[in-house]
């Protein structure tokens, strides 16, 4: 594993090799989490929900709960109803959920099951208790990404549940993306500060992050309520972040119940968060606080005290788009450079975005979408970088190329806290920063000669 | 064993042709197996007398994974073996699965040991190969031998020269080969002529021309096939000779499909000549 890439580079185009990416059914799984009192549930055979909620449980160190239609080989000839049926009946009866969140599998998405009809069927049949809500978004993992099967459960879920009653409520929906529950935390920290009531779906804070006191509920307090999901067609605007992960749910919104929206990166680093602050100071028409502000400028003092440490500094970033966009923009706000760019999920945006961002920054980067970690390892060997940022699955190159990597985004695997600590906002910058300088560093200290090792830094 | 498949356009005749000749095979003393590979199930209605067989799928839903050979495998005429493997109702779940299934249930029941002693097995696939399942007969060397039933018509030559195609690309990695096409005629201008020339042009061979006759029609009003319904029927030695044909048949060969403009000239060539 570790000395399987060879940097001599040969033309590929069907295979990926570790693709940066991975099933869409993940996504919409924790998309659905964002749900209070939310139970998803996989259409599919059961081998696809056991992986799909060990990995998700694997990054969040959280028991994640789902169900599965069961598929058996007679399902697969016969197509789903009969299970799907069942499932629904069960769930309700044994879990009693507000919310099952249906997502399709690959299985069930070639067979072609017809979801709708299947929902309604059970409906009309009664095996749905009245009050409770159905809903379902077509996750096939031959298509796209996690970030696509995300982005289609937000989007079936403001589809299915939105609704306009005419009277404009003074909340702001903020559609935040595929981020950690510390993050979410962190944007609603930062619209109390601005004064702004909101509204965040997906909000897995208070689902995947409860603490330990004892007790175990199957549905904890946080997720947004059907309640908040329907008032989202009142709201006096949406602010979407991220190309890949929102814009498609805040689009669905401002059509369905012309809720104007404000399409965003994800607010990671100074730009970033600049933007965001900026967002919501438009939309909401207020004035920026001065603890806004002073939070800010503690990012610029660090940004200026630590500049001579990470200036020029060449760097690889693999992971999810949205992700990867806004990072790019934050390590050219750091005067550093992005040397190699890659996402696993398809879409030429990203290339595009990634060039805007890169154009005047003298970074003669190498940028690629539904790319893979082996062709970035093997640019790596062929002109190493300085510092490798990104999953948990970066951690061989990391090795055996001796490369400090920091771990941001999804799946971090193999270390605990970091869905504790958010990446978003000033707070957020000021910890990547914190982590860049120590891992170059720590390196430094680690290799360097020992005139050049030094007590003061 | 001989393992046989018979394709060919939708409503051609392939299982009616099938079982009459199965019935000529098993009037000379040899024990066959049919399986018929479509959802409609509806291959083996004449060998059974119009019984309704339980398909190897319906039974998989009703009984669960714990199913026997005689749960799915009924004798028909003269000591026939009739097997159905049946599928979803039209517009839900996948069909094509549903024959992968079924013949691999097959196997692991046994159906195809050496202690069945068969002489033949006979897939009876539905019209066109639409998806992998529905190839799952002429792969990994499940059937070996393919014949096609085709007419003088346009469309059934069509359908002929595209399942070539897919025997081709099996070939390739397999066994399986093309035996000969059957012409199922429908009094077409020149048909017998020009099916042999059209088999010529494939590499193969016109294995039998099945005339036009109302007592296959007679015979299937009565559930059963020519031979079983009347044995002295000019028709019945028709599929008598066919079944001798098949079971001397030693022609088997990879076929070379036409491209689509040789097809039409030949359409030209014969449909257009004087009778």
């Amino acid at each position: 594993m570790l000395d399987g890439t060879k940097a001599e580079l040969t033309e590929r185009t069907a295979l990926r090799i570790n693709p940066a990416k991975t099933c869409q059914p993940i996504g919409a799984m924790y998309a659905a989490l964002g749900i209070h009192g939310c139970m998803p549930h996989s259409h599919g055979s059961q081998g696809c929900c056991a992986y799909h909620r060990s990995h998700l449980t694997r990054h969040y160190k959280e028991p994640v709960m789902a169900t599965t239609s069961s598929f058996t080989e007679g399902s697969a000839v016969f197509g789903g109803l009969a299970n799907l049926t069942t499932a629904l009946q069960n769930i309700f009866s044994i879990y009693n959920p507000d919310v099952v969140a249906i997502h399709t599998t690959c299985l069930s998405e070639v067979i072609g099951d017809d979801i709708p009809t299947i929902i309604k069927k059970a409906r009309d049949e009664g095996k749905v208790p009245e009050g409770k809500v159905v809903i379902h978004t077509n996750t096939p993992s031959f298509v796209g990404s996690h970030v696509t099967g995300f982005s289609n459960m937000v989007t079936s879920t403001i589809k299915y549940l939105a609704e306009k009653t005419g009277k404009t409520t003074d909340r702001l929906n903020v559609i935040p993306g595929y981020l950690d529950p510390s993050d979410i935390l962190e944007i609603k920290r930062l619209l109390g500060i601005l004064g702004v009531s909101s509204i965040l779906l997906p909000d897995t804070s208070g689902v995947l992050d409860t603490g330990l006191d004892g007790n175990y509920t199957m549905f904890p307090k946080g997720g947004t309520t059907v309640e908040d999901i329907k008032s989202m067609g009142d709201s006096f605007a949406t602010i979407a972040c991220g190309h890949f992960a929102s814009h498609a749910a805040a689009t669905q919104l401002e059509n369905q119940c012309n809720v104007p929206a404000g399409f965003l990166e994800l607010p990671i680093g100074l730009t970033g968060t600049d933007r965001f602050i900026n967002a919501v100071r438009q939309y909401a028409t207020i004035d920026i606080p001065e603890a806004i502000e002073e939070e800010r400028a503690r990012l610029i003092d660090l940004m200026s005290d630590l500049h001579q440490y990470l200036h020029g500094k060449t760097v690889a970033i693999a992971g999810d788009p949205d992700h990867v966009i806004a990072m790019t923009q934050f390590l050219v706000d750091l005067d550093m450079k992005p040397k190699y760019i890659v996402t696993g999920t398809p879409g030429q945006f990203f290339e595009r975005r990634i060039a805007e961002i890169l154009k005047d920054s003298g970074s003669n980067a190498t940028v690629k979408q539904f790319g893979d970690l082996f062709e970035m390892h093997q640019w790596i060997k062929n002109d190493p970088v300085d510092l490798i940022i990104g999953n948990t699955y970066n951690k061989h190159i990391a090795r055996v190329e001796n490369i400090p990597l920091i771990r941001f985004g999804f799946p971090i695997l193999d270390r605990g806290t970091h869905r504790l600590f958010p990446t978003v906002g000033y707070t957020g910058a000021k910890r990547l920063i914190d982590e860049m300088v120590n891992a170059l560093l720590d390196k430094k200290d680690r290799e360097c000669d020992e005139q050049w090792f030094e007590l003061i830094q | 064993m001989r393992k046989v498949a018979i394709y060919g356009k939708g409503g051609i005749g392939k299982s009616t042709t099938t079982q009459n000749t199965v019935a000529g095979l098993v009037e000379m003393g040899k024990k066959v197996m049919v399986v018929g590979c479509d959802p409609k199930a509806d291959s083996t209605r004449l060998l059974l007398g119009g019984l309704a067989q339980r398909s190897v799928l319906d039974t998989l839903r009703e009984e669960g994974e714990d199913v026997e050979l005689t749960d799915i495998r009924s004798p028909g005429y003269c000591g026939s073996l009739c097997v159905e493997s049946g599928g979803p109702e039209p517009g839900v779940g996948c069909a094509g699965r549903g024959i992968i299934t079924s013949i691999n249930m097959l196997e692991q029941l046994g159906a195809y040991n050496e202690s069945e002693k068969l002489d033949y097995v006979f897939y009876d696939v539905l019209g066109d190969v639409v998806c992998g399942g529905f190839a799952m007969p002429i792969r990994e060397n499940k059937a070996e031998e393919i014949y096609i039933v085709c007419s003088g018509e346009m469309m059934a030559m069509y359908a002929a020269n595209n399942i070539s195609k897919g025997i081709l690309k099996f070939a390739q990695t397999g066994k399986v080969r093309l035996g000969g096409l059957i012409c199922n005629s429908r009094k077409v201008d020149n048909e017998r002529e020009m099916i042999e020339q059209f088999a010529k042009m494939l590499g193969t061979q016109m294995i039998h021309f099945v005339p036009r006759h109302n007592d296959v029609q007679r015979a299937e009003i009565n559930r059963k096939t020519v031979i079983e319904w009347n044995p002295q029927a000019e028709q019945a030695d028709e599929y008598r000779t066919l079944a001798r044909a098949i079971d001397g048949n030693d022609m088997f060969v990879i076929p070379k499909p036409l491209a689509i403009s040789e097809l039409e000239k030949l359409l030209m060539d014969f449909g257009l000549a004087e009778v």
